[in-house]
């Protein structure tokens, strides 16, 4: 299931919505989205759907034992890392958290080596030995995958460090949790990455929790967007449960990242449907509100309402698509369940080259 | 096609549960993320979610019943229009296969806490505690938990602060009750930011008061290493004895089950390598009692060393108003004489049971818990193998610059003419924590390379 990354760089739609004065002030909320074309409509539409079912299947396979330790899901915000997606060229690289699954499968890697490293199988990307939050993959360009929450932001701006170093024109996409944004080494990087002026954009996934802690119990400024005001790097507000938003957003950023300008910070405004990870009680929100979420802003919801009644897709066709999703998922859990355990000898490899 | 809905574990070691109660009624209509029943273990409660929809055609297990096997099939939807007797008959109680199980694990109301080795022997605490002293059964957690509300109640000094340890009752449930009773001003939830909120507390001690850190894992404690070691531990050297730093750090240290590498750490020998901090690592529930208690105290930095795989273990604890244990004082957990088996912490789950089973094979091991790290009480284990002649040590951690290097080093040095063999190490393997859960198992120590080993050193 490739997940081919959008050649063009859109850089129309970039120069006409984003004033770099405006945008300074951070927290710049925008106006309508511009539309999809059917195709990228039907394009999120499969890309989110194959994310949430892979994660559906990942939590009903860890409460079969066949996943252990630690599994963070991303069920409910799917648009953002599509979006972001959409709006990346090839050689662009990603890197995120231990809630790594979505980005995985976004960037196209294969969503059955992603389940057997859950399973810790031989087939798995890192071999069984990283599991559920470290994965990487060379060829797609994804850096992880990180289990020490912050720790990938630095990580990131050294990507973006290395891209203006060899004047590629690639840019690093940072993918960071409202809560990993109160972490020291955050502003650390932004101060070089604006001071050196590095192609990255922060992309903040805020969910409205760290675990168990709210926004407003963790933060002093809960606009994330405005996290870069004293080092001078833009930011925005976007609606993540839109994805014709994010990549929007993302467009104007990239852009702004291709353009030597420096780094860029989205706020992504979203939502996590299921608890931190697993084992979390999640006592801390209301079921109201995790259902109201679901039931006015699903990101998937948004553009199927939209195939149905824009494009006229038929239910028909939609299913088609639930279903050739739904296939692909399966054929991972069935790798990923069958496939042996790594031989005892890879304990002591990959130490060191 | 109807799918069958199966007893969800909520961790890989969970095997049964109770059915608590069922939220849909058989011919209700379900929808993907419905909840359909609540399951509980003895540590959680969890929903389980419909991942697909249909028509919740049959309930196999009424609510109410007790210990249904992980995998037992439950319920069964069916599509809309299927029929409902057709699929009880054609629904074999076969063995579950991944994609078949509509359902998912969702919310679980306490942390999935790992089902734990069977408990380590005995305590003897005759030696510590006054005759006749009662004693209370209390998990590791339970005591710990204890420990940090006497000393809250008898010195308003003392607060504590970390990530989750106030409204969420901590990550693993070691602050239970402590925002209830003492309040958010002593018990400070922080933001994710552990450099940060490590120096803050290294200052707050500066001026005197106590502060209790707590590290959801030790694991993070790397963001804040810089404040433990260069702040915490040097500047009453660098004043010249005029600034104390009355302070604990702790949290779980070393491996969990299957969370990698990055989680996955015991960090015993890094901070005892460091003057200016005291290492404490208890191995049972009334040493981490009253260890904890003596740290709290203590005027100095103490790094406070738990186990996730031990909280949840039970032993008796003294009941007593005010039980403090000595910082740096060994205990000899099981005394024999043909061989010293030096371990702390969960490695005393290794050591003891390979005593067992060295018994039986006439071999008598002499077990010393060191209890604390830093300072190492050395003079008993000297003692035990100018009597022994003989001694491995067991721990989790790493073979290089391990403890069990330190107490080799001190005996070649301090006991060089009484040994009768090489002094031997047990460690976790050389390489970083895989998560494969057979690869997992390879990278710890076992029970049996215990017995190997003293069988080696004793040349059985
Ligand atoms: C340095 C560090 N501290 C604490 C943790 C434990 N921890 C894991 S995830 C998490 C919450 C992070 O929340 P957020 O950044 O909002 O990301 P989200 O999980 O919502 O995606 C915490 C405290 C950790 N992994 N690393
Ligand atoms: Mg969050």
């Amino acid at each position: 299931m490739a997940v081919a990354a959008r050649k063009t760089t859109s850089a129309g739609r970039a120069s006409t919505s984003v004033k770099s004065t405006a945008s300074r002030s951070g927290s710049k909320k925008n106006s309508l989205p511009q539309n999809f074309t059917r195709d990228e409509d039907v394009r999120a539409y499969r890309e989110m759907l194959l994310i949430r079912r892979f994660e559906e299947k990942a939590g009903q396979m860890y409460g079969m034992g066949l996943i252990g330790g630690f599994c963070h899901l991303y069920i409910g915000q799917e648009a953002v890392v599509v979006g972001m997606e959409m709006a990346q060229k090839d050689g662009d690289q990603v890197i995120t958290s231990y809630r790594d699954h979505g980005h995985m499968i976004a960037c196209g890697m294969d969503p059955k080596g992603v389940m057997a490293e859950l399973t810790g199988r031989r087939g798995g990307l890192s071999k069984g030995k990283g599991g559920s939050m470290h994965m990487f993959s060379v060829e797609k360009q994804f850096y992880g995958g990180h289990g020490i929450v912050g720790a990938q932001v630095p990580l990131g701006t050294g990507l973006a460090f290395a891209n203006r170093y060899k004047k590629n024109g690639q840019v690093s996409i940072v993918y960071f949790g409202d809560g990993a944004a109160n972490q020291g080494q955050v502003y650390e990087s932004f101060n070089m990455a604006e001071l050196w002026k590095l192609p990255v954009v922060y992309v903040i996934e805020n969910n409205r929790y760290a675990m168990g802690t709210s926004v407003s119990r963790a933060s002093a400024q809960t606009d994330f967007s405005k996290r870069g005001i004293s080092f001078n790097i833009p930011g925005e507000q976007v609606d993540g449960m839109d994805v014709r938003a994010v990549r929007d957003a993302a467009d104007r950023a990239i852009q702004w990242c291709r353009d030597g300008k420096g780094p860029y910070i989205l706020e992504m405004q979203t939502y996590r449907y299921r608890g931190h990870s697993m084992s979390d009680p999640a006592k801390y929100r209301s079921k109201d509100e995790v259902q109201k979420m679901r039931e006015e802003h699903d990101p998937i919801e948004q553009v199927r309402a939209r195939l149905l009644k824009d494009w006229k897709l038929s239910e028909d066709a939609l299913k088609a698509v639930d279903a050739e999703v739904r296939d692909i998922v399966n054929e991972a859990a069935e790798f990923a369940t069958n496939d042996p355990e790594p031989d005892p000898s890879e304990l002591w490899t990959d130490i060191l080259k | 096609m109807p799918v069958d809905i199966l007893m969800p574990a909520l961790s890989p070691t969970m095997e049964k549960g109770n059915l608590a109660k069922w939220l849909k009624n058989e011919g209700d209509k379900v929808k993907s993320g419905d909840i359909l029943a609540e399951i509980e273990t003895d540590k959680a409660t969890m929903e389980v979610e419909a991942v697909d929809e249909g028509i919740l055609a049959k309930i196999l297990v009424p609510a109410g019943t007790q210990d249904v096997p992980v995998n037992q099939k439950i319920a069964i939807i069916a599509a809309e229009g299927e029929s409902i007797s057709e699929m009880v008959i054609a629904a074999p109680a076969s063995a579950p296969k991944a994609s078949t199980s509509p359902i998912a694990a969702a919310h679980v109301t306490a942390p999935a806490i790992v089902s734990t080795p069977s408990s380590v022997s005995a305590y003897d605490a005759s030696s510590e505690v006054p005759a006749g002293t009662e004693f209370v059964t209390q998990t590791m957690r339970e005591a710990l938990r204890d420990a940090m509300a006497e000393e809250m109640r008898r010195d308003g000094d003392v607060f504590i602060m970390g990530e989750e340890v106030a409204e969420y009752q901590g990550a693993y449930k070691i602050t239970q009750g402590l925002l209830q009773e003492f309040g958010p001003e002593r018990v400070v939830d922080t933001p994710i930011t552990e450099h940060g909120f490590a120096g803050l507390a290294v200052g707050a001690a500066f001026t005197g008061l106590k502060p209790i850190v707590e590290f959801m894992t030790f694991n993070f404690a790397m963001q804040a290493i810089d404040h433990i070691i260069n702040s915490a531990a040097k500047t009453l050297y660098m004043s010249g004895g005029q600034m104390g730093c009355p302070i604990v750090f702790r949290g779980p240290n070393g491996a969990a089950a299957r969370v990698a590498a990055q989680h996955s750490q015991d960090y015993s020998a890094w901070y005892s390598n460091i003057p200016g901090l005291l290492v404490v690592a208890p191995s049972n529930a009334a040493d981490a009692k009253g260890l904890l208690k003596a740290a709290i105290r203590n005027p100095n930095p103490v790094v406070f060393l738990e186990n996730e795989i031990l909280y949840g273990q039970s032993g008796p604890v003294p009941k007593l108003d005010d039980f403090v244990l000595p910082i740096g004082k060994a205990r000899i957990a099981r005394s024999g004489s043909d061989v010293t088996i030096v371990s702390f912490a969960i490695g005393m789950t290794y050591a003891l049971k390979a005593a067992d089973e060295l018994s039986s094979q006439g071999i008598n091991a002499e077990v010393i818990d060191l209890r604390t790290i830093r300072p190492m009480d050395i003079e008993t284990v000297l003692a035990s193998v100018q009597k022994t002649g003989r001694c491995v040590t067991v721990e989790e951690g790493w073979p290089q610059s391990g403890v069990g290097s330190e107490i080799s080093a001190q005996i070649m040095e301090r006991a060089f003419d009484y040994l009768d063999a090489p002094v031997m190490r047990i460690c976790g393997k050389d390489v970083p924590m895989p998560y494969a859960a057979n690869l997992e198992k390879l990278a710890l120590p076992t029970i049996g390379e215990v017995v190997e080993t003293v069988k080696a050193v004793c040349y059985r």
